[in-house]
């Protein structure tokens, strides 16, 4: 029989029928996003029809005496995520333009490599060694020369090591293959003539760099800079070894602070009754919209320019 | 001679910002070997056969080791896996074969929105999936929590490996009579499962380190637990649990599951771009 036979028996062909099961698994993605929604919403509703929105703005987070806002953690999350853009950046683009301009061929591969398996790393491997490691050499070699400076808000109080700083510094050496690595390839795709006009114009290799290359790429760096940032925003277990986990807000970098993530990592398992586990789910539902919205975000941009399909193979 | 001057700091300039470039790719993979490098070195002195072999002893008790995290953290990510891995591959294949118009795109836009979901979001969706009705934790919940994250790594990964199968394949095999879907499964998939299982080990080692997900899932056990319905200690629970403890012999064996970690993560990570750079993905 010739498979326009077994077609004409009707629906039940192998044809449809295999095409309908692959389909109905990548229907079930939709329906894995749509449990993720429900469920957050589900389960935060208590804690909303309590608090309502003054959740967002609120300072106080007791179990105790079961009153619950968000705000200690969503500052520190934000905070430390920017912390770690400003660090991140510079070096980032530096990685960028090191392996797009600047490295022979044959030092591209092993170099991109070796950066991409800083990514690799588990984010419990980091908070390892910033607990044990990084917060030390903070406390005794870093903070108290900065201390000096204690007339800036930044600088205030008895440097601990751990803390926010910590936290951005270790925030931003994980989110540098993300950034560098999309920037690099968005690099690669600057067309070879518009370095070469540039020369041709009499200008230096750096300023074919900063004034071509850099331009040109200008919204594919702010993806991956905005992907960084959605990467950085929901980190949990490096964050909670070395941010000192006190629900407060201050501007110094020596102090203490939260995040979301590490809030829900810590008290989770331990809440105490129904209002505590929904306010940590709502908590959850907020850090899940903030970086839906940041993702789509950065993808959004990368479409935008990617429409001439000069993007090809960047791997967003 | 002004001229001159000018283009002398020009060229200074551009020097400078050139070797700050440098340094900080210099930086970066400095940032790697100081943090690998402590890592493995802290952990060679203190694992031994008896992480392996023994079950936790409490504290103040010397020896002891991890092996029900080791053998828990295999079961934990394996069932994930066989759930997370087909369904990936079915949804990949329809994707990539036959997905053209708005599903397609839909699909691929929210598994991409999926991706992006923090690991600790994960875990709190397995909570109330599967904690809640089961009333307890459970290695199962953990394994949901993992194959969640799962999901999108492998649909992303398998579809673009199926884009590198090249179209001729598909029209010889379609122009000798043999029915697209055998097609698909015969040629696409078999000549893409290299690259499949490569993707597959990429997102366990992924998957195979994350901690903030199974602390309220399957929990921690410092029993021998082979029941998917009782929490079942994991690896990097376990890290976690005694990193942050007060006490120096814990620390010790932090370090020691760290190595393990960290060893499995590198083996697994370096010997999947060996073989996807060996196949010629350039990066």
């Amino acid at each position: 029989m010739m498979p326009q036979d077994i077609k004409r028996k009707g629906r039940l062909d192998p044809e449809s029928v295999f095409k309908g099961i692959t389909a109905s698994f990548a229907a079930l993605v939709l329906l894995v996003a749509g449990g993720v929604v429900y469920e957050l919403i589900v389960f935060s509703l208590p804690a909303f029809k309590s608090f309502g929105l003054k959740f967002l703005v609120s300072k106080e987070w007791d179990p105790v005496q079961q009153l619950f806002g968000a705000l200690p953690f969503i500052w520190g999350t934000f905070y430390t995520s920017f912390i770690a853009l400003i660090l991140a950046l510079p070096i980032s683009l530096g990685i960028a333009v090191f392996l797009s301009e600047l490295a022979p061929p044959w030092l591209r591969t092993p170099v991109s490599f070796l950066i991409e398996l800083l990514a690799a790393i588990p984010s419990l491997i980091y908070g390892l060694w910033g607990l044990f490691v990084l917060a030390p050499v903070l406390q005794h070699y870093i903070e108290p020369p900065l201390s000096k400076f204690d007339f800036l808000p930044f600088f205030k109080g008895y440097p601990l090591g751990l803390g926010i700083m910590a936290a951005g510094i270790i925030l931003a050496i994980m989110i540098i293959p993300t950034i560098s690595s999309i920037s690099r390839d968005v690099m690669y795709t600057v067309p070879q003539a518009q370095r070469e006009g540039g020369l041709a114009l009499g200008m230096t290799r750096w300023e074919v760099v900063s004034r071509v290359v850099v331009p040109y790429s200008r919204s594919g760096i702010l993806g991956a800079v905005i992907l960084g940032l959605g990467r950085a925003l929901g980190e949990t277990m490096a964050v909670t070894m070395v941010i000192g986990n006190t629900p407060q807000m201050s501007l110094s970098l020596f102090q203490p602070g939260y995040t979301i993530a590490a809030a829900i990592a810590n008290e989770f398992a331990e809440a105490i009754g129904k209002l505590h586990i929904s306010a940590l789910v709502e908590l959850g539902l907020v850090l899940f919209v903030i970086s839906i919205v940041v993702n789509i975000a950065a993808k959004f941009l990368m479409w935008k320019i990617n429409r001439g399909g000069a993007l090809k193979g960047v791997g967003i | 001679m002004g001229r001159d001057l000018r283009y002398m700091k020009r060229k200074a300039v551009g020097h400078f910002w050139l070797a700050f470039s440098v340094l900080s790719a210099l930086c970066a993979v400095g940032f790697l070997f100081w943090i690998l490098g402590y890592v493995l070195s802290k952990g060679v002195h203190a694992i031994n056969m008896d992480f392996f072999t023994k079950l936790p002893t409490p504290v103040g008790i010397p020896g002891g080791g991890m092996a029900n995290a080791v053998v828990g953290s295999i079961i934990v990510v394996g069932m994930a896996s066989l759930v997370s891995v087909p369904a990936g591959i079915a949804a990949a294949i329809y994707l990539s074969e036959y997905g053209r118009g708005m599903f397609a795109s839909f699909v691929r836009f929210v598994s991409d929105v999926l991706a992006g979901v923090p690991a600790i979001v994960a875990g709190i969706v397995a909570y109330a999936l599967v904690v809640v009705p089961l009333h307890g934790f459970s290695a199962i919940s953990g394994s949901v929590a993992l194959a969640l994250l799962m999901l999108p790594i492998i649909i992303r990964s398998a579809e673009e490996i199926f884009k590198t199968v090249p179209d001729s394949l598909r029209e010889a095999s379609l122009a000798l009579g043999v029915p697209r879907w055998v097609t698909v499964l015969r040629v696409v998939v078999k000549t893409a499962s290299g690259g499949l299982v490569t993707g597959v080990l990429l997102a366990i080692a992924r998957v195979g380190g994350e901690a903030a997900p199974l602390l309220f899932t399957s929990s921690s056990n410092v029993f021998w637990s082979f029941k998917p319905t009782q929490p079942m200690g994991t690896l990097p629970v376990q890290l976690f649990t005694y990193a942050i403890s007060p006490y120096e012999e814990w620390h010790e064996m932090a370090w020691a599951a760290a190595f393990v970690l960290v060893s499995m993560v590198l083996l697994l990570n370096i010997s999947a771009r060996l073989y996807l750079a060996r196949k010629g993905f350039k990066r």
